[in-house]
C-alpha cells in the first residue's frame, strides 16, 4: 500500500509537470508565434495603446453610437472581469419587465420608429460581453444614428455594412455587426 | 425551425461521423496488447515516467488492485487540487493576488474536477491565480479524463479476456490515455481555438479606456456587511463613474481545449464558453462541439475494435445517436419559437435574412439559436457540461433536454470513457430482459450474464438516479436549499433539480441563478460527485473482473445478436425507459409546469 500511494504521488507530480506546466508552454509558445493578435486578446490599437477588444462589447447608451446588447454583469454593464448572463428563467416577470425597460429606452431616443425591436437588441447576452449585435438590429438603429450625427441613412448604412461579418464559411453561426468598430469608424468619420 | 438550422446540425453530425473511424482506429492502436509505431514512438518517455513513479508496467492487475489504484490515485489528486486553493496566496502566478478559496468552496472545485464534473461554484476571472488554473484544474482536466478512458479500456478487457484473473494496468492505461490521446489532440485543438481569438498568454488584465462612460451601482454595506436602506425600505446604492474596462488575460487555450476533449466542462471564465475570449468565433464553436464528442465516439469504434467484432461499436454509437438527434432537434425548435412571454411586446423573435430570432435571452449573437441549441443538447448528452449559452434563460423544453440527457444516467456519449461504460451497463440490463423474454441465460460479447454482473450493472444504473432523486427532495426540503434559488415558481425548482442532477451524473452545467457557492450546495454536490464517480467505476471494474474469469461461450442459435437494428432499439428503450420512469414526477414539476405556465 506505501508503494501504492508513493507511485500516486510520483506520477501525480509527473503528470503534472507534462499536462500543467510544459503542455500550456509549449501551446502559449505556438500560439504567441504563430497568432500573436488573437493569443493576445484581439486587442485593437490606436497610437500603439489599446483602446479596447475586437471581441469584448463595450456599453453604449448614447443616441449617437449604435448599443449593443444588454448585459447583466455587474457593477456596470460589459464588466469584462465579471462575465456573467441575467440568468433569468423564460417566465420570470423581472425579465419581462427588462425587455419593457429597454424597448421604452430604445423608443424614447428615437420616438418616430415604431417597428418592433429586433430581440437581440433588448436581451441580455449570454457572457454579458457580447461584442456584436444582429444585422436587424443595426437596421434598426440607422435612422436615429443618422438623425444624431446630421448624415445620411445611406452612408451609415455603408458603414454597417463594413463593421457586418456574415456566417462563417458561408454556414456557421449567425451574420453579425461589430458595435465597437462600427461606433470607432463613425467617431472617426 | 429555419434551413439553416438544420444544416449547421447536418453538418456537425457529418463532420463528427468522419472523425469516428480515424480517431477510434488511433485509439485501439494506443491500447493495442502488442507493440505498434504509436507506442514505439512515445515509449522512452513512457518507461521514463514509470522508473521515476516505481511502477512496473508488466504487472497485470486484478480488478480490486486496478480500483484501488485509481482510488488511491484519484485522491492525491484532490487533495493537490484542495492544497493549490487555499494556499494560492502565498504561491507565484497570482498577478491578480486572489486570496484563499474557502473551505467548502475549495473541496466542492477539488472533488468536482478530479470527478471530471467540473461543476463550478467560484466565477474564474475573479477567484483562480494562474498556478491554480494551470496546476490544479488544467492537471485534473486530463487526469480525470485519463481515468474515464483507463476504466473504460478495463471493462473492455472484462469482455475481451477468457478465464483470466485480470484486467489490466491501471497506471499504463492513464499514462497511455494522457500521453498519447488527451495531450497530442489538446495541442492541435488548442491552437485551432488560439487562430480564431481564444486567449493565449500569461500577460496581466490589460485595461483600455471606454469609448463611452458607464456608471456602476452598488449597493452601499454597514461595517458589519448588510446593506443599508433607506426610510423607504429600499437598498442604497452608490454610483460611480467608470471610464475603463479590464480585460481578463491568461492561458485559456489551452485550458479550454482539454476541457472540451475530456468533457470536463470548467470555464476558464465565469461565462464559459458563451464568453468571447473562450468561443470567439462561429469556427470556434464548431471545434469545441466536435472535441466534446470525438472520443466519446470514437471510442465506441475502440470498443468495437478491441472485442474483434466492429458492428458491436456501431450499433453503441447507432443507439446514442438514435437518442441525440431527436433531443437536440427538439432543444434547436423550442428556442427559435421564442419566448411566449415577450409575443405582448413590440420586440421581434421572427428569425429572417437579418436576424436568428427566437429566444436571445442569455445568448450570443454570432452563435444565435442552432449554434446555441446545438451545443446545449451536445454538453450534456456528453458530461462535459460547458455551456455558450445561459441554460437557466432556456425555454421550459428548452431547458428540459438538457435536463434529461443528464438524467438519461450520461450514457448518450457521456463522459470520455465513463459514458460508453455506463451504456455497456445499460446493454447488460437490455441483453438481460431479452433474455427474461425468451427465457434463456442472457450472454453479451461471448460472455455469459449472471447475478454478479447484474447486480453490478443495476448498480452503475441506478446509483445516480438515486442521488439526483435523494438529493433534490433534500435540497427542496431545507430552507438552505431553496435559498438558493434565483427564479420565482417552478423554474426556481428546475434550478435545484438541475444542480442535482447535474452533480449526480458528472456533468457540471448549470442553471446558473442558482447561488450554490454557500456550504451547502458545496457540500451536497460535493458528495452527489464524489460518489456517482467513483462508485459507478468501482461497479464497472467488479462486473469486469467478474467476465475476464468467465470462458468465452460461443454464439449460439439462441443468442440474441447485439450488433442488429433490433437490439440497438431495445437498448434504447431501456435508456429511455429507465430515465423517464424514474424523472417524469420531478420534471412534472420543473419544465413542464412551467411550460403549461407559460403556453397558457
Amino acid at each position: 500500500m506505501i508503494r501504492l500511494i508513493r507511485s500516486a504521488i510520483v506520477m501525480l507530480l509527473l503528470l503534472t509537470a507534462v499536462t500543467g506546466v510544459l503542455y500550456p508552454l509549449v501551446a502559449t509558445g505556438l500560439a504567441q508565434a504563430l497568432f500573436p493578435s488573437q493569443a493576445n486578446g484581439s486587442l485593437i490599437e490606436k497610437d500603439g495603446k489599446p483602446v479596447g477588444s475586437a471581441l469584448i462589447g463595450q456599453s453604449f447608451t448614447d443616441p449617437k453610437y449604435f448599443w449593443g446588447r444588454p448585459s447583466a454583469t455587474a457593477p456596470q454593464p460589459d464588466n469584462a472581469a465579471a462575465s456573467t448572463g441575467s440568468n433569468l428563467g423564460p417566465t420570470n416577470p423581472a425579465l419581462t419587465d427588462a425587455v419593457k425597460q429597454r424597448i421604452d429606452a430604445l423608443r424614447a431616443a428615437d420616438p418616430e420608429n415604431h417597428a418592433p425591436v429586433p430581440v437581440d437588441l433588448v436581451t441580455a447576452s449570454g457572457s454579458g460581453l457580447d461584442p456584436e449585435i444582429s444585422p436587424a438590429a443595426a437596421a434598426y438603429q440607422v435612422p436615429r444614428v443618422a438623425r444624431v450625427r446630421g448624415l445620411s441613412e445611406s452612408q451609415v448604412r455603408a458603414m454597417v455594412s463594413m463593421a457586418t461579418a456574415g456566417r462563417q464559411f458561408g454556414v456557421l453561426g449567425e451574420p453579425r455587426v461589430n458595435v465597437l468598430k462600427l461606433n470607432m469608424a463613425l467617431d472617426a468619420h | 425551425m429555419t434551413t439553416n438550422d438544420f444544416l449547421q446540425i447536418a453538418i456537425y453530425l457529418v463532420a463528427l461521423l468522419l472523425l469516428v473511424k480515424p480517431a477510434g482506429s488511433y485509439m485501439a492502436l494506443v491500447f493495442a496488447e502488442t507493440p505498434n509505431g504509436v507506442l514505439r514512438a512515445g515509449r522512452h518517455i513512457e518507461n521514463l515516467l514509470y522508473r521515476l513513479s516505481g511502477v512496473r508496467a508488466e504487472e497485470q492487475m486484478g480488478w480490486r488492485r486496478y480500483a484501488i489504484a485509481m482510488l488511491v490515485f484519484n485522491m492525491a489528486g484532490l487533495v493537490v487540487v484542495y492544497a493549490l486553493q487555499r494556499l494560492q496566496q502565498w504561491l507565484p502566478l497570482n498577478p491578480q493576488h486572489f486570496g484563499a478559496v474557502t473551505p467548502d468552496s475549495a473541496i466542492n472545485t477539488a472533488i468536482s474536477f478530479v470527478s471530471n464534473t467540473n461543476w463550478q461554484g467560484y466565477a474564474g476571472e475573479s477567484t483562480m491565480s494562474y498556478l491554480t488554473q494551470m496546476l490544479g484544474l488544467a492537471v485534473q482536466n486530463f487526469l480525470s479524463a485519463a481515468t474515464g478512458i483507463a476504466v473504460l479500456v478495463a471493462v473492455v478487457r472484462g469482455f475481451v479476456r477468457r478465464s483470466a484473473d485480470s484486467i489490466g494496468n491501471f497506471w499504463v492505461d492513464m499514462t497511455r490515455s494522457t500521453l498519447y490521446i488527451l495531450l497530442p489532440f489538446s495541442l492541435v485543438i488548442a491552437l485551432l481555438l488560439a487562430s480564431q481569438g481564444v486567449v493565449q498568454n500569461f500577460r496581466s488584465y490589460v485595461d483600455v479606456p471606454l469609448m463611452q462612460h458607464t456608471t456602476a451601482v452598488e449597493t452601499v454595506k454597514d461595517a458589519a456587511g448588510n446593506t443599508v436602506k433607506d426610510a423607504a425600505g429600499k437598498d442604497v446604492t452608490r454610483e460611480t463613474t467608470v471610464t475603463t474596462q479590464t480585460l481578463p488575460m491568461g492561458p485559456a487555450a489551452s485550458q479550454i481545449a482539454i476541457k472540451q476533449l475530456g468533457t470536463n466542462g470548467g470555464g476558464f471564465f465565469n461565462a464559459n464558453s458563451a464568453h468571447p475570449y473562450e468561443n470567439p468565433t462561429p469556427f470556434s464553436n464548431f471545434i469545441e462541439m466536435l472535441a466534446i464528442f470525438l472520443i466519446p465516439a470514437g471510442l465506441c469504434f475502440t470498443f468495437g475494435s478491441m472485442v474483434g467484432d466492429r458492428r458491436q461499436g456501431w450499433a453503441i454509437l447507432a443507439t446514442m445517436l438514435l437518442i441525440f438527434v431527436p433531443l437536440a432537434l427538439g432543444a434547436v425548435a423550442a428556442e427559435q419559437a421564442g419566448n411566449p412571454a415577450l409575443h405582448g411586446l413590440a420586440v421581434d423573435q421572427q428569425a429572417g435574412t437579418l436576424q436568428a430570432g427566437g429566444n436571445m435571452e442569455g445568448k450570443e449573437t454570432r452563435f444565435g439559436i442552432a449554434a446555441s441549441g446545438l451545443f446545449t443538447a451536445i454538453t450534456t448528452a456528453a458530461s462535459c457540461g460547458a455551456v455558450n449559452n445561459m441554460h437557466d434563460s432556456l425555454t421550459p423544453l428548452g431547458g428540459l433536454v438538457p435536463m434529461w440527457l443528464m438524467q438519461l444516467g450520461e450514457v448518450i456519449f457521456g463522459g470520455v470513457g465513463s459514458g460508453l461504460y455506463g451504456m455497456l451497463a445499460f446493454a447488460v440490463v437490455a441483453v438481460f430482459i431479452a433474455g427474461l423474454m425468451v427465457g434463456r441465460t442472457p450472454e453479451y460479447l461471448g460472455k455469459k450474464i449472471e447475478a454478479h454482473e447484474m447486480k453490478m450493472a443495476s448498480l452503475a444504473v441506478l446509483v445516480p438516479c438515486a442521488l439526483v432523486v435523494i438529493c433534490t427532495a433534500i435540497a427542496v426540503a431545507t430552507p438552505a436549499g431553496t435559498a438558493g434559488a434565483a427564479n420565482p415558481g417552478a423554474h426556481g425548482f428546475s434550478e435545484m433539480l438541475y444542480a442535482v442532477t447535474s452533480a449526480s451524473n458528472n456533468n457540471g452545467s448549470a442553471f446558473g441563478g442558482l447561488s450554490a457557492n454557500t456550504p451547502f450546495w458545496n457540500v451536497l454536490l460535493g458528495v452527489c460527485m464524489y460518489f456517482s464517480r467513483f462508485l459507478l467505476a468501482i461497479a464497472m471494474l467488479a462486473m469486469a473482473g467478474s467476465l475476464a474469469a468467465k470462458r468465452h461461450v460461443p454464439p449460439s442459435a439462441g443468442t440474441l445478436p447485439t450488433h442488429t437494428p433490433l437490439f440497438v432499439t431495445l437498448l434504447a428503450c431501456v435508456v429511455i425507459v429507465v430515465g423517464a420512469l424514474t424523472f417524469l414526477p420531478a420534471l412534472a414539476l420543473g419544465p413542464i409546469a412551467e411550460f403549461l405556465m407559460s403556453a397558457h
